[in-house]
């Protein structure tokens, strides 16, 4: 029973991956087809869902449906981007302050834990504030961009603990211990023999993270600090808000249930990869324990 | 054990200058001179250099007695905010914030709590049945609701459709009705990722020797989660408790925006819509010094409660 719900949560995550991709696509090589073309007006202004548009229509007469189907490429690409800027800054912090420990440890230990004091929206508000209407080395930094780098440089704390407490676990592991003794070079042992050994932590978090940056995404959007043009999930629901007075639910109702799935399938996957990969961490109880 | 006291207090103040650096890098450095924005739409270049001087931005940045580096710290000290874009002093507005913020977490707080720690014992006693599943399937779906669907339901049905609270805050009504809301939403949000947590905490507790040992010697049910799990389960719950305390003083960021209750949130809502730096920077930097300061507490209280690292 948990089986087939992991493996539908894999489906739905694929699912949202490869619409995203498909969007990326499209765009760069100007398809007109049904989320790309979310700028054209499909009904009258806030038509609610119908024959011809599922979802119904916002303000200008987009459809909702198109709308949200866009949004997943940005909530999933700034998730994804983010990911990967808290991935690269995370384990390689983690694995050398664990590694090696003293001075260098305790000034990773130092950075991480000043950045843990702030809250995390807080923090990722700050930078993203900071960060909007700057340029880096000559790049002008869009919104979105200000999104994902926000997400992403304040995201890395929690990998990077994980991390470094797996690499000081292990590094008096017999393993560890012959590979110094035949003269293996510490780089080598940090990425072919640790990292590889702890890397199952990574891709759990991984999972179980995905889904609060979907929401910080979401949040961003929200304030009107994320994407300006475009449509994001975060932005219906913030238009939703006037909407409601006036009855009309489907914008928010669309935007809700798209980050509904993704979030409940990232987690129900997440909880998956959790107990397959280390049963002491299982949830889930015998009878009779 | 006063040296572990005093060797945590001592490892505060690395944090402390660390915060600070990181405000400054933010703010003063990448933020850079915002005396333009500051001064509005056409403006001489005399208002703009006052301005420079009254927010010290004509100084240098690191190289001198006198830098903005030095003068960044000196300030977060003593508590010296400046003023905010609206030349409001940045403290005066906290301290009026700080009460309507409180009225709406700390209700919110002492809610999930109470009802999550519970639910969480009343889980563990129903272990591996039907009412165990669908409480985490529960749990899980309300984790994956984004907050801010919770509180437009929550307003659009409970308020505006069926009238039962106010809509958005008024001075006329008292804080009470006010807030009621607001709170009954934030309990239900944050009950999701809450009861999961505890149940998890209570149930590896169950799981250990001493209450198999337990139940063995024929103690009940009842007797064994109150006397023995959740005691010796008060090591993580007493973590996550005092951590939240602090996100206490910041409001709910989301709730005062939709409510319009006019609390620390609803600031930081504005001054981020305003780039209002001053104000961002203050709020960063206070939420920052209470996080470590009951980390501390935190710890002292693990002190209290775990005999064993007393003896460390």
């Amino acid at each position: 029973m948990e089986r087939k719900a992991a493996v539908a949560s894999l489906a739905v995550i694929a699912a949202y991956f490869a619409l995203a991709g498909f969007i990326h696509i499209a765009e760069a090589f100007d398809w007109q087809i049904g989320p790309t073309l979310w700028r054209q007006q499909a009904g009258e202004s806030y038509s609610p869902p119908g024959a011809d548009n599922i979802f119904g229509t916002d303000i200008f007469g987009q459809s909702v449906l198109r709308k949200t189907l866009y949004g997943a490429k940005i909530s999933i690409t700034v998730a994804l981007l983010a990911s990967l800027i808290s991935i690269a800054i995370g384990v390689p912090l983690g694995a050398i302050g664990g590694y090696f420990r003293g001075f260098v440890d305790e000034i990773i230990v130092w950075i991480y834990s000043t950045l843990s004091s702030v809250p995390y929206i807080l923090l990722i508000l700050a930078f993203a504030v900071v960060l909007r209407d700057r340029s880096i080395f000559g790049h002008k930094l869009t919104g979105i961009t200000a999104v994902y780098l926000a997400i992403g440089l304040t995201s890395w704390v929690g990998i990077c603990r994980l991390i470094r407490g797996e690499v000081i676990k292990h590094k008096n592991r017999e393993y560890i211990l012959a590979a110094i003794s035949y003269g293996c070079s510490r780089r080598r042992i940090i990425f072919r023999h640790l990292l590889p050994n702890v890397f199952h932590l990574v891709i759990i978090d991984f999972s179980l993270r995905f889904v609060s940056f979907i929401h910080a995404e979401v949040i961003l959007s929200f304030l009107g600090l994320g994407e300006a043009n475009r449509p994001s999930w975060g932005a219906m629901i913030n238009d939703a808000r006037t909407e409601l007075s006036r009855g009309v639910w489907w914008q928010m109702a669309a935007a809700t249930a798209a980050i509904f799935v993704i979030s409940l399938a990232l987690n129900i996957f997440g909880d998956a990869l959790r107990d397959s990969f280390d049963p002491k961490l299982r949830t889930r109880v015998e009878r009779g324990s | 054990m006063s040296t572990y006291i005093i060797r945590r207090l001592l490892y505060t103040i690395p944090i402390v200058f660390g915060v600070l650096l990181l405000t400054f890098a933010l703010f003063n450095v990448v933020g850079g001179d915002i005396s333009f924005e500051i001064a509005g739409g056409t403006t001489t270049q005399q208002t703009i250099d006052e301005i420079r001087q009254e927010y010290g931005l004509d100084k240098p940045l690191f190289l001198s007695w006198d830098s903005q580096f030095v003068n960044h710290f000196k300030n977060a000290l003593t508590f010296n905010f400046g003023r905010a874009r609206d030349r409001e002093p940045v403290i005066d507005k906290i301290k009026r914030g700080i009460g309507p913020s409180l009225a709406i977490t700390a209700p919110m707080f002492l809610g999930v709590v109470l009802i999550s720690v519970s639910l969480s014992l009343v889980i563990a006693f129903v272990r591996g049945t039907m009412w165990d599943m669908l409480a985490v399937v529960v749990c899980v779906t309300g984790m994956s609701v984004p907050y801010l669907s919770f509180i437009l339901f929550g307003q659009y049905f409970l308020a505006y459709k069926w009238g039962l609270f106010p809509v958005f805050f008024s001075p006329d009504l008292s804080m009470a009705r006010n807030v009621a809301l607001p709170v009954l939403i934030g309990i239900a949000a944050g009950l999701g990722g809450n009861v999961r947590f505890y149940r998890t905490v209570m149930l590896d507790e169950m799981r250990s020797d001493y209450v198999r040992t337990a139940f063995a010697k024929g103690l009940s049910p009842q007797r064994v989660l109150f006397k023995h799990v959740l005691k010796n389960a008060m090591t993580p719950i007493i973590t996550r408790v005092v951590l939240a305390i602090p996100f206490l003083f910041l409001g709910s960021l989301l709730l005062e925006r939709f409510f319009g209750i006019p609390g620390l949130g609803y600031l930081m809502v504005e001054a981020i819509g305003s780039r209002d730096y001053p104000v961002i920077s203050a709020m960063t930097y206070m939420s920052a010094i209470l996080f470590v300061v009951f980390n501390l507490i935190t710890d002292i209280c693990y002190l209290l409660v775990d005999p064993r690292v007393r003896l460390e």
